[in-house]
């Protein structure tokens, strides 16, 4: 990297936070994303808006792109590095600078850990619903760049239902602040849509209003077993068809039950072909009709077992269990493939369905989990990076699955985003139409094309 | 693992093992030296990520390796954290062992210290005592307190100067080796077993107290107590500081001393020993003449609490002052080495009649200790940094204790 743009950097933030040394690179060179590895030319961790501004400054002159990264969780190669860019990244900006009460908002910095604004807003009689499995570790602006989804995404929704505001860093340093901590606001477009789901792309998220709701004052958490996937698809659809929205439909099957188990030890049962973990939350009066209304479907729909959790305690081991899922695949193979395609949720059994053929076709190992009430599934490919052969198939495998997605109305990623890993596939989502409108934002945004440069399209 | 001098530990290793570590994060926010530096190298993942550069032979170890691989406290916590089932130990001990092979960090100093403590004071239990009875002499005779007081200490380099309030008090006995107890409790419901019991090497200088409360609790719960002679230190000293041949040689010592085919139990009150004594098996795979006693030996290893939970111990018939507060401390390679976790709620319900204290969230304490103790400048400096999640929690200076207190007292 150029020697003075590293000078000019340790300058502004300090020699501490200008990191250049080879083994300290390589710890930078993936995010969660399998496969994927780039060694960046400089990672700096910046402490303010105006130190961002100043990087972004210096950047745009010296055309050396920038990476935004946060806590680097995520799956679609998103904060992956390119050749010689500076790593922005923003885990020292971690504060949370008010929990408000009155207006229901919380205003944080992007490198604030999602579990830890949930944990200050619960003092408060308050929660922050967007809970993606990966909140222990996950940064904010991370789950505002990719919009992220999460356990509680059927009833509270995702990210993007959050944000009420952003402090944004445009790629040649200016500061543009957008949202407001207003209910109604129709001022103007709405920018901080634009950046909601940008995916470092547009600007940096240097400063984030956010909504906090509520705690509700119940909830019931229910695990129901199927023998067949198939079944647990179909309870689904029939829950939402009779009008009820509870907060959590998670789904595992079988190969996934089993990882878990093998991790958390919390008693699952192994010889059943899926699982749905259910929850509903609210006043006690509907959280119970809800919760015996939901247990009657899954068993009208094949449920074989339908348990309730003791308590609070119970029902949190099982959501941070099926949080686990994801990683614990990787207890079987040494590389884990995790795919996001999304359907509406009326067609949840048919894409399961076909998840499975598509895997014995292609002689492919697949542990599928995701959030079902969403219609957001996980198909896991169980391979070795190793073996060129199986990856081959891997690929042949998904790129049906996406397929199929969206012929059956849906899209192929639900809350990963497109980074590099499902770059390609985007025009089968966006047309062509979409697509040169995504291009005309980014030249206009970033006309230098140094902000995350190579992701999404 | 029987590697001659010019094999690389790192790529040696089964590469699955390398390779199971998927990058997702989660371990990143149970690591003390990741809350502390909000660096990757400094992280599970970034570590992992640099042995498997070395493993790939994309990276040497390096100084900078070296020094990552030990400013690891090694607690472990990121592997209980892991859902993937990443083998943290064995990768962290292999990329110490590899460090030591190239001689990353050698430089005399640091030599000198290490030969005197490694291959010299601990590799030997009579050199240990020789010492212990040094330090405890220094101690009673009024000396340390006349350091103390005088100011001397001001003369001496800084970092002694740092550790010298720190220094353990000797104890007036040692733990009697050779020691073979009568059955005292014929009265007794519980089937008669036999345990040996492993001294330590620090605990048998300044814990042995410690150890005979150990072989008096045990004995009182109906258990014939072997304390053989001829053991050594267990060897995770020498494991965990990357010398891995030493290490072999003293579990081999320490199955020597054993009889694993009579015990029913091994028992150990320091849960970072206990941690390792469950990998002799591991340690000795390739060593045929001892490979099948080192597997009985790793079955059979147990720490203190949890052996007296598993056999069902009888509650102290005496009366407790009503005063005395009680609580149970899980020591975090009990908990991230050896995956015991049932003593803790076992005792709060045992013991629930008395005062209870719900001991608070405990990661961080083995990070206490390391950073305020430690040489180790890095260590200090980020120690001040990261103080609000890894400071020890309040209280007398308990957290100056090594485990061996905290586990068998509970
Ligand atoms: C085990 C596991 C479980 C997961 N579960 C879920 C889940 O349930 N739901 C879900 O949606 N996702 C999930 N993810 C994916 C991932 O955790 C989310 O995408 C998360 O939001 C990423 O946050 P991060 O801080 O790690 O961001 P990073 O991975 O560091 O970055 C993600 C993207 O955001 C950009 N970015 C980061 N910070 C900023 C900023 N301040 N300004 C502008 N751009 C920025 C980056 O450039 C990159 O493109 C999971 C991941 C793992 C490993
Ligand atoms: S060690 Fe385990 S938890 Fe940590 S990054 Fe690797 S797979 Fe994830
Ligand atoms: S052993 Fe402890 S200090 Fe070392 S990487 Fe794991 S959690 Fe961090």
């Amino acid at each position: 990297m150029n020697a003075n743009i590293l000078t000019e950097l340790s300058r502004l933030l300090g020699a501490d936070r200008v990191l250049t040394q080879r083994e300290d690179l390589l710890t930078y060179a993936f995010d969660g994303t399998p496969i994927l590895n780039e060694i960046p030319g400089c990672v700096v961790f910046p402490d303010s808006t105006e130190q961002i501004s100043t990087i972004l400054k210096l950047a745009n002159e010296q055309r050396v792109p920038v990476v935004t990264r946060g806590s680097g969780t995520g799956l679609s190669g998103g904060s992956l590095p390119v050749p010689g860019c500076i790593v922005l990244c923003t885990v020292k900006m971690d504060r949370i600078l008010n929990v408000d009460p009155a207006n229901l908002t919380a205003l944080v910095e992007p490198g604030v850990i999602t579990m830890k604004l949930d944990e200050a807003a619960q003092p408060h009689g308050l929660f922050y619903p967007p809970d993606p499995g990966s909140m222990k570790i996950s940064t904010l602006g991370g789950n505002v760049a990719n919009n992220s989804g999460g356990l509680r995404g059927l009833k509270y929704g995702v990210t993007r239902d959050y944000v009420m505001a952003l402090d944004v860093v445009l790629a040649n340093g200016d500061i543009l602040k957008t949202g407001t901590a207003c209910v109604k606001d129709v001022a103007g477009y709405y920018l901080k849509d634009i950046f909601i789901g940008s995916e470092g792309t547009l600007g940096v998220i240097t400063k984030i209003l956010l909504k906090l709701v509520p705690k509700p004052k119940a909830r019931k958490t229910m695990l129901a077993t199927y023998s067949t996937m198939q079944a647990a698809a179909e309870t689904v659809s029939a829950i939402i068809a009779q009008k009820i929205i509870p907060c959590t439909l998670e789904f595992l099957d079988r190969t996934t039950i089993r990882c878990v188990e093998d991790y958390a030890k919390i008693g699952l049962p192994l010889d059943v072909e899926a699982l749905l973990l259910m929850e509903t939350d609210g006043h006690p009066v509907v959280v119970e009709e809800e919760a015996a209304a939901m247990s009657r479907i899954a068993k009208e729909n094949g449920a074989v077992a339908v348990t309730v959790a003791r308590d609070n305690e119970e029902a949190t081991r099982l959501a941070s269990a099926r949080r686990s899922a994801f990683s614990a695949l990787a207890r079987v193979a040494p590389t884990t493939i995790l795919e996001d395609a999304t359907v509406p949720r009326s067609h949840l059994a048919e894409m399961i369905g076909f998840i499975q053929k598509t895997a014995e076709k292609y002689k492919v190992k697949i542990g599928t989990f995701g959030h079902m009430g969403d219609g957001n599934l996980h198909p896991t490919f169980l391979t070795d990076e190793r073996n060129t052969d199986e990856i081959h198939r891997v690929e042949q495998a998904f790129t049906e699955i996406f397929e199929k997605a969206v012929a059956l109305g849906g899209t192929i990623t639900g809350e990963h985003g497109v980074g590099l890993a499902k770059k390609k596939f985007l025009p089968l989502v966006t047309g062509p139409v979409g697509l040169g409108i995504h291009k005309q934002l980014k030249q206009m945004f970033d006309p230098n094309g140094i902000l995350n440069p190579g992701k999404m399209f | 693992m029987s590697h001659s001098v010019s094999e690389n530990f790192l790529k040696d290793l089964d590469y699955s093992v390398v390779q199971q570590c998927m990058h997702c994060g989660m371990c990143l926010p149970t690591c003390p030296t990741y809350d502390a530096t909000k660096r990757e190298s400094a992280s599970p993942r970034g570590r992992i990520a640099l042995m498997r550069a070395v493993a790939d032979g994309k990276l040497e170890a390096t100084k900078a390796f070296g020094d990552e691989m030990y400013f690891c406290l090694g607690c472990l916590a990121c592997e209980t954290a892991c859902p993937a089932g990443v083998d943290y130990a064995n990768l962290f001990e292999m990329a110490r062992a590899e460090t030591e092979r190239v001689g990353a960090l050698a430089n005399p100093k640091r030599n000198l210290i290490r030969k005197f403590l490694l291959r010299w004071l601990f590799f030997s239990r009579a050199r240990l005592r020789l010492v212990g009875r040094l330090l405890w002499i220094y101690q009673k005779l009024g000396l340390q307190t006349f350091v103390r007081k005088s100011g001397l200490m001001r003369l001496a380099p800084k970092q002694l100067r740092e550790l010298e309030p720190l220094s353990p008090t000797v104890c007036n006995h040692f733990t009697p080796l050779g020691y073979h107890s009568e059955f005292r409790n014929p009265q007794s419901a519980i089937r008669n077993r036999r345990v040996g019991v492993l001294a330590g090497c620090v605990a048998d200088l300044t814990f042995s107290d410690v150890n005979m409360d150990t072989i008096f609790v045990l004995e009182q719960n109906g258990c014939e107590v072997f304390v053989p002679a001829g053991q050594e230190c267990c060897g995770s000293l020498h494991g965990h500081n990357g010398e891995w041949e030493m290490a072999k040689a003293l579990a081999r010592k320490n199955l020597d001393a054993f009889d694993v085919h009579v015990l029913d139990a091994i028992i150990i009150n320091a849960a970072g020993c206990g941690s390792h004594m469950r990998h002799y098996d591991r340690l000795l795979e390739d060593d045929p003449a001892y490979l099948e006693r080192a597997k009985l030996w790793s079955e059979k290893v147990r720490d203190i609490s949890e052996y007296l939970v598993e056999i069902g111990f009888r509650k102290p018939a005496g009366k407790m002052n009503s005063k005395t507060r009680l609580t149970y401390h899980e020591a975090c390679h009990l908990v991230h080495g050896q995956k015991s976790r049932s003593s803790r709620g076992h005792c709060s319900q045992r013991f629930r009649d008395m005062r209870w204290w719900n001991c608070p969230r405990q990661r961080g304490v083995v990070a206490a200790r390391e950073f305020t103790t430690s040489p180790n400048p890095r260590w200090r400096r980020n120690c001040r940094r990261g103080k609000s999640s890894t400071s020890p929690p309040p209280g007398p200076s308990w957290w100056r204790r090594p485990t061996p207190a905290a586990s068998s007292r509970s």
